[in-house]
C-alpha cells in the first residue's frame, strides 16, 4: 500500500501577538510548526505502516524552510519526503495550491492520500477535497477513524459530524482529510531524529509536476486578496449604575440589538 | 467565460433528514440583500428526497425561485451526487454568486464544486457585500491567521463567485407567508458509477451529555459574586432561557462550587461566544484572556472599578442576585 500524506508548515497562530500600540500582527518570533490536522493524518498513515507495511511519503508545498517539517516527519518514521518549491507556485490560493499538489501526486502510484482537514493559518478546509477532485478520486473529509481491509482493499472511515458520525466505505485509491483531535501523533524517536538527517529530502520544482502554468501560482488562483487589515479592537462600552429594573431594560435592548433574542 | 452571462445569487439550501437547516435561511436573508443591490434574483437549490414540500419555506425567507432536485441518490448528503447536481445547475443556470453554509456538509461540498468548475471559493466569510461604486464588486471578508487578521477576497474573472458562511453569522429575514416565488422541478443526470465509489454504511446521531463551553454560543458565567451553588442556580435559569450554558471563573472552580471543565480563562478554556454574560466576575487578566474575544460582553458587578467593565460592551454596576432573576423572568414573559 502506498500512502501520501500532504502536510503544511504553519505559524503557530496560538502564539501570535498583537502590537497593542499599532494593532498589527507581530510575526517575528512566531514558531513554525507542522499543521496539527496534518500531523494527525500522518499518524494515521504511520499506523497503517505499522500494521500493513505501507510505504509512506510526505509532501509539502512551500518555501525552502518547510524542509523542517519534512525532517520531523522522517524522524517520526516516514519513508520518503518531497518538498515542492518554486517561485512559480507562489501567491497561490487554495485552487492553485491543490492543482500543484495534485500534479505532483499524479506522478506517483497511490492507494491513499491523506491531508489534514484544515490548516490553522487559513482554516479553509478546501485543499484536501480539491486535490481529490483534480485527481478524480472519491473523498471522505472530517475523518476521525480509519480501518483497512487488505483482502478487498477497502477503507472504512468514520466521518465526524456536528451531531454524530457516519461510517463510510471506499476502495483504494481515495482521499481522506484527518482531524487532529482523533489521534495522538507519535513523538520523534532519538534514532529517528539521527537517521532523518541522513535521509534525502527530494526537492521538486514546477517542471516536475506537469501542470499548465495557468493552473498554478497567482495565475491559477481565481481569488485574490483585495485588502487585509487587523481585526478592529472593540471600542470601550458603556458602564452604568442604574436600578435593577433599568438594568434589565438595558440588557434586553442590547440583546435585541445584537439579534441574540 | 463571458462574465455578463452569469447572474443571480444562488443559495445551497442544506437539509438534514428532510429538515431545512437554519443556516440556509440565514443565507437567504443575506442573498436577498446582495441580489437587491444588483437587481437580481435569489435562487435556492433544494436537494434531497421527498423535500418539495419545504420549498415554500425558502420562498417565505427570501427566495424568488427554488430549484428542487428530488432524487433517491440525494436522500443523505454524499459528496459526489451533490457535487454532480450542483455542477449541472452551475453549467445550465450560470449563477453569479453561490453561497453555502460552512457546516461539515458545506465545507465538504464547496471545495469539490469549486474545483470541478475551476472557480474561487472563500471559506467562512463573516461579511458579504456588493461594493457601492461603479464596479458592483462582490466582496467577501473572512478572518485569517487564527482570527488575528481580516482579509477581503475578490473572485474577479471566474463564476460563480463562491463563499461559505458559518451558521449564526447572517440574519434571517422575518418570514413572509405572502411572498411569491417559483418552484421548479429540476432533473439531473447522474453518473452513478462515480457515485458508487463511496458507500454510506450508517449514520449515528450522538447526544452530547455535557456541552463543551468553548462551543457554546451563549455563556452565562459566574464568579466570586455568585458565591454558592444556589447562586449558580440563578445563572442556570437565565442560561436556559437564553439557550446557553453556564461557565465559571477560576475562583468558583477552586472553591469547589463549579467543575473544572466549566472554567474560562488562561488555565481554563478560551471561549468566544456570541454572548458572554459575566456575573459577579471581577475580571482578572487571566480571565479576560479567555473571553475578551466574545462578540458581545455584558457584565454585572457590584464594584464599579472591576476590570471586567473595561472589556464589556455593556456594564451594569449592581446586584446580580436581583438583576439576573428579574432578567430571566422578563425573557420568559417575552417568549410567550
Amino acid at each position: 500500500m502506498n500512502i501520501v500524506v500532504c502536510i503544511k508548515q504553519v505559524p503557530d497562530t496560538t502564539e501570535v501577538k498583537i502590537n497593542p500600540v499599532t494593532g498589527t500582527l507581530i510575526r517575528e518570533g512566531v514558531p513554525s510548526i507542522m499543521n496539527p490536522d496534518d500531523k494527525g493524518g500522518l499518524e494515521f498513515a504511520l499506523q497503517l505502516k505499522d500494521k500493513y507495511g505501507a510505504h509512506v511519503t510526505v509532501i509539502t508545498m512551500g518555501l525552502p524552510q518547510a524542509e523542517a517539517i519534512l525532517r520531523e516527519a522522517l524522524a517520526m518514521g516516514v519513508d520518503r519526503a518531497i518538498l515542492l518549491t518554486d517561485r512559480k507556485l507562489g501567491g497561490a490560493d487554495t485552487l492553485a495550491t491543490s492543482s500543484a499538489i495534485a500534479g505532483a501526486l499524479r506522478t506517483m502510484d497511490i492507494d491513499l492520500v491523506i491531508t489534514g482537514r484544515q490548516a490553522i493559518d487559513g482554516d479553509t478546509a478546501q485543499v484536501g477535497p480539491q486535490i481529490a477532485e483534480h485527481l478524480d478520486l472519491p473523498q471522505v473529509s472530517y475523518m476521525a477513524d480509519l480501518q483497512y481491509d487488505e483482502a478487498t482493499k477497502t477503507f472504512t472511515v468514520k466521518k465526524q459530524l456536528e451531531d454524530g458520525y457516519q461510517i463510510l466505505e471506499m476502495q483504494a485509491p481515495c482521499v481522506v482529510t484527518a482531524l487532529a483531535s482523533a489521534v495522538q501523533p507519535r513523538y520523534m524517536t532519538v534514532s529517528g531524529i539521527v537517521t532523518a538527517w541522513d535521509k534525502e529530502v527530494e526537492v521538486w520544482n514546477a517542471d516536475r509536476i506537469n501542470v499548465p502554468e495557468e493552473h498554478i501560482g497567482k495565475a491559477g488562483s481565481p481569488t485574490s486578496v483585495f485588502k487585509s487589515f487587523p481585526k478592529q479592537l472593540k471600542p470601550a462600552g458603556q458602564t452604568v449604575e442604574v436600578s435593577p429594573e433599568e438594568a434589565v431594560e438595558l440588557i434586553v435592548n442590547k440583546l435585541k440589538e445584537k439579534h441574540i433574542i | 467565460m463571458n462574465l455578463a452571462d452569469y447572474k443571480d445569487v444562488f443559495v445551497f439550501a442544506e437539509q438534514r433528514d428532510g429538515k431545512i437547516q437554519n443556516v440556509a435561511l440565514e443565507l437567504l436573508g443575506k442573498a436577498r440583500e446582495l441580489a437587491d443591490a444588483n437587481n437580481e434574483k435569489v435562487v435556492a437549490m433544494l436537494l434531497g428526497k421527498d423535500i418539495k414540500s419545504q420549498a415554500q419555506t425558502l420562498i417565505q425567507y427570501g427566495a424568488d425561485r427554488v430549484l428542487v432536485v428530488d432524487h433517491e441518490l440525494l436522500k443523505d448528503y454524499m459528496t459526489e451526487p451533490y457535487t454532480q447536481a450542483i455542477t449541472q445547475i452551475i453549467r445550465e443556470q450560470k449563477p453569479s454568486i453561490m453561497i453555502i453554509g460552512a457546516t461539515t456538509i458545506g465545507r465538504d461540498l464547496g471545495p469539490r464544486v469549486s474545483a470541478r468548475n475551476r472557480t474561487g471559493l472563500t471559506a467562512d466569510a463573516t461579511k458579504l457585500e456588493i461594493s457601492d461604486d461603479e464596479a458592483h464588486e462582490f466582496r467577501m471578508t473572512r478572518p485569517a491567521f487564527g482570527g488575528n487578521l481580516m482579509a477581503t477576497i475578490l473572485c474577479k474573472n471566474h463564476r460563480p463567485q463562491m463563499s461559505t458562511v458559518r451558521p449564526g453569522v447572517m440574519q434571517k429575514m422575518t418570514p413572509d407567508a405572502n411572498r411569491q416565488g417559483e418552484i421548479v422541478d429540476y432533473a439531473v443526470n447522474f453518473d452513478e458509477k462515480k457515485i458508487a465509489r463511496v458507500k454510506l454504511v450508517k449514520t449515528v446521531k450522538e447526544e452530547k451529555s455535557v456541552t463543551d463551553i468553548s462551543e457554546a454560543k451563549i455563556l452565562v458565567s459566574g464568579g466570586r459574586g455568585v458565591g454558592t451553588k444556589d447562586g449558580f442556580g440563578k445563572l442556570e435559569a437565565l442560561a436556559k432561557e437564553l439557550g446557553g450554558e453556564v461557565s465559571s471563573s477560576r475562583a468558583m472552580v477552586d472553591a469547589g462550587v463549579m467543575p473544572a471543565d466549566r472554567q474560562v480563562g488562561q488555565t481554563g478554556k478560551t471561549v468566544r461566544p456570541a454572548l458572554y454574560m459575566a456575573c459577579g466576575i471581577s475580571g482578572a487578566i487571566q480571565h479576560l484572556a479567555g473571553m475578551e474575544e466574545s462578540d458581545l460582553i455584558i457584565a454585572i458587578n457590584k464594584d464599579k472599578y472591576a476590570p471586567i467593565f473595561s472589556v464589556a460592551d455593556l456594564g451594569i454596576v449592581g446586584d446580580l442576585h436581583k438583576i439576573v432573576p428579574m432578567l430571566t423572568e422578563r425573557l420568559r414573559t417575552m417568549q410567550k
